[in-house]
């Protein structure tokens, strides 16, 4: 393969870089003061919910060893539920718990059956920082395990399929819906395996979608078609993203959005370095979107209708 | 805007570095590579003499200013068993006295210096003042004053006169008032003091040096003199037995004056010998010599002026920033995931110790121990620090154990494991035991053999030998490093696995 000439033409398609998203954008747009916003899923939670916007709902938080012992007390009650790290990255340390068994015994949506010590096990390590960016103490924070829109039941194994849109200087670029596979665990992360499928800015409908760095057209344990599946009020999701920028402040980030059952669409995390795979899982490179929004970013629109311009150059 | 200031900045760096590195390697001769040995002159006056009842003063002039060469500092002996000895400052240079109440029988003394060949050392010497015309017997009075009025009349300037005086004195046939002065002469070095009485009548400042010629070991080198003058500017060399202008390379200047080069007051029996031995040194002493002399500071601001221990530190320590230079390579060039950003380096450090093949073996051995203990040790649900703190444990543990049975198998290598940064190998067995566990085994150990891979690739550059000199040598090359760092912090393209990773894109459309 040559070299040079494959890097040109990953610049003519306008394919970003780690290099470029690191040096040109994320340092650009999102001051540092702001990641804690974004990194500490506690805040974000917070924010999103002072500007009147769905969340999962909050069960609990757990701070020290102490209250970890006392699990039992947060869980009373609770027969489905998410553990997750307050300032975790790329969906390490998060349990998603099915269903609770008798004798103090838990079943994972992976369908492993964990103990409550275990569970108390896994918070004491969350607190001790094992997941946190840079090893630092952390919290566990207890939610709300989404029951999700059975809209993607055929092209999702396990898990919580959730819609990425990275939102740049305010306006959605680009968006795609992360479907988690066997290997993933039920986890919609690309990296640990989940499938990515690119949606279409305009219609709201999958388009293309990418298993690791290769593309996929079936979902690899359910065989569905990943591509044509429309996601209802489109629009209301992109204004929901939108409005995250301003909520946040952050001028690059990803915004992950699930589709409740009940509660319709609700803010899961935002993310101050969202990855670059959401490209493959479009087969567009994300500069070309940048480009665009640079040509006719303005401060004056409010988020409803910078959701319907980007809409238009998507 | 940033970009193109992180440009000057790294081009300034960069400049500021290439610049000492280059006055330090051709203004002061400092060697590129480790073992540059330049040409030194070991010169030795040998002074015998027979001591006799009563005190015995010896006093030797010794060389001070010597145009085109340098005595090597911290390298002048005297050797002289039983005498006190002193080193006088002369109107004529320098002088070593050696004293003694009682001598009996045959004393020797030695001087011992080292010379190099040094351009530099020409300048240094003062503007005398203009000499007195001499006062002489009229019959020479007036001789003078001929010969003085004819070279004049034959020259330019002070140098030209000097030589036209010179050729007259030489001429096989000299005319009546060069024979006059020449009468009084026996060897060369009351010529050249004719000479320079000669001068001192046209008002030129005139001195007898005597010198010798530096050639292979010579065990009996006779000193020849040479004239120096002053043209008012600076000081001209000329040969007196031919009149030529210059010094050649190889003469060095031992004393000046008319005084004998060695006085022995009690003593009988005087035997002189000077000595010359070629000898070879390192490129480094003559270079820090140089820099010494140079008052550039350069010698200070180096690590070889550091205590030897602290050298020892510092000739690692200035490696580091050339594997880190690395590490940027591979992680924003090629795109290579490790564990830990700069831990490769360290490893490649303890690669140092323990040597490439046996450091690969011992770590993976020691990491995949820990790894076992680790997941054990996860079993038992411990607290995060209390578990890091255990796995440093087991790893000091497990060192001294295959320390032990090496040294039972005697196997040199085990012993070196010693060597390798536990806590490093704790933070290792850590992170990859979490990566194993999130993101499974294949990724865990792909991140372990690219840990690997770049530890021993910063151990084979960090151990080539021209860049450990360079690095320690030249310190201030790491400005350039910092310069290509402050680049590639800019550098905005691809990474090699990304052309690779967005291959569905280029290749879709």
């Amino acid at each position: 393969m040559n070299l040079l000439a494959q890097a040109r033409r990953l610049s003519e398609l306008g394919v970003l870089g780690l290099n470029e998203r690191n040096g040109d954008y994320i340092s650009a747009l999102n001051p540092r003061h702001l990641y804690p916003l974004v990194d500490d899923k506690l805040r974000t939670k917070e924010l999103a919910l002072q500007a009147g916007m769905a969340v999962p709902e909050l069960y609990g938080t757990v701070h020290t060893d102490h209250e970890a012992d006392h699990l039992e007390n947060l869980l009373e009650g609770r027969d489905n539920f998410v553990i997750k790290p307050a300032t975790g990255s790329g969906g390490d340390g998060i349990l998603v718990v099915a269903e609770r068994k008798r004798d103090d015994r838990f079943r994972l949506i992976g369908g492993q059956i964990i103990r409550l010590g275990e569970l108390k096990y896994h918070v004491s390590n969350v607190l001790s920082g094992q997941y946190s960016l840079g090893g630092n103490p952390d919290a566990a924070i207890i939610e709300y395990c989404v029951r999700f829109d059975p809209l993607f039941d055929p092209i999702s194994y396990l898990g919580v399929p959730d819609i990425r849109i990275i939102v740049y200087r305010g306006y959605p670029a680009m968006a795609m819906v992360r479907l988690p596979t066997r290997q993933s665990h039920g986890k919609a992360n690309l990296h640990q395996g989940a499938v990515g499928a690119g949606i279409d800015l305009l219609s709201g409908r999958t388009t293309t979608a990418v298993l690791g760095n290769e593309p996929v057209d079936e979902h690899p344990d359910t065989g569905a078609p990943l591509a044509g599946v429309q996601i209802p009020d489109w629009m209301g999701i992109l204004e929901l993203a939108a409005r995250c920028s301003d909520v946040v402040g952050l001028g690059y980030l990803g915004v992950d959005i699930v589709l409740d059952r009940d509660r319709g669409a609700l803010i899961l995390e935002l993310n101050a370095r969202p990855g670059l795979n959401i490209q493959i899982a479009n087969g567009i490179g994300l500069k070309t979107r940048l480009r665009r929004i640079d040509a006719v970013a303005d401060e004056s629109r409010d988020y409803r209708q910078r959701a319907a311009l980007a809409v238009e150059l998507g | 805007m940033t970009k193109s200031f992180v440009g000057l900045l790294a081009a300034a760096l960069a400049l500021t570095g290439l610049g000492t590195f280059a006055y330090k390697v051709f203004g002061l001769g400092y060697p590129v590579t480790r073992n540059a040995t330049v040409d030194v002159w070991t010169i030795e006056a040998r002074i015998s003499f027979e001591g006799g009842a009563g005190s015995v003063k010896v006093s030797l002039e010794l060389p001070t200013l010597t145009p085109g060469f340098t005595i090597l500092p911290n390298q002048e002996n005297f050797i002289s068993p039983g005498f006190g000895f002193d080193t006088v400052y002369t109107a004529a240079g320098r002088e070593a006295v050696w004293a003694v109440r009682r001598a009996e029988g045959r004393q020797t003394i030695y001087y011992r210096a080292t010379v190099y060949a040094d351009p530099a050392a020409l300048e240094q010497d003062t503007t005398p003042t203009l000499p007195p015309v001499p006062e002489l017997d009229e019959i020479y009075e007036s001789a003078m004053q001929a010969l003085v009025t004819e070279a004049r009349a034959y020259s330019a300037d002070d140098a030209t006169f000097t030589a036209e005086l010179l050729r007259r004195l030489n001429d096989p046939s000299p005319g009546q008032n060069a024979a006059l002065f020449l009468s009084q002469v026996n060897n060369q070095t009351e010529k050249a003091q004719a000479a320079a009485t000669l001068l001192a009548g046209n008002r030129i400042p005139a001195r007898v040096v005597r010198g010798i010629y530096l050639q292979d070991q010579q065990r009996d080198a006779l000193p020849v003199p040479w004239l120096e003058i002053h043209d008012g500017d600076r000081w001209r060399y000329f040969n007196p037995a031919n009149g030529e202008q210059g010094r050649p390379d190889n003469f060095l200047f031992w004393w000046r004056g008319s005084q004998p080069l060695v006085h022995v007051e009690g003593g009988t029996d005087t035997d002189v010998r000077l000595a010359v031995q070629r000898n070879v040194t390192s490129a480094m002493t003559i270079a820090e010599a140089r820099a010494a002399r140079a008052r550039s500071g350069i010698a200070n601001f180096s690590p070889l002026a550091l205590p030897i221990q602290t050298q020892a530190v510092y000739s690692i320590l200035l490696l580091i920033p050339v594997g880190t230079l690395l590490i940027v390579l591979f992680r924003n060039l090629i795109g290579i995931k490790s564990f830990g950003t700069f831990m490769p380096v360290l490893i490649a450090l303890a690669f140092r110790e323990t040597q490439l093949l046996s450091g690969l073996v011992l770590f993976s051995l020691l990491v995949g121990l820990g790894l076992t203990i680790r997941f054990y040790l996860e079993r038992l649900r411990l607290l995060l620090v209390p578990r890091l703190a255990s796995v440093l444990t087991v790893v000091v543990l497990l060192m001294l154990c295959i320390s032990m049975i090496a040294t039972a198998l005697d196997m040199e290598m085990g012993l070196s494991v010693a060597l390798f940064p536990m806590v490093i190998l704790t933070m290792v067995i850590e992170r990859m035991s979490v990566v194993w566990e999130e993101r499974g085994a294949a990724e865990a150990l792909q991140q372990g053999v690219g840990s690997l891979l770049m530890a021993s690739l910063c151990y084979l550059v960090m151990g080539i030998d021209v860049i450990e000199h360079l690095a320690f040598v030249f310190p201030e090359l790491l400005l350039v490093l910092l310069a290509l760092m402050l680049l590639l912090g800019r550098y905005t393209g691809y990474r090699l696995t990304e052309l690779v990773r967005f291959r569905a894109l280029s290749s879709s459309k």
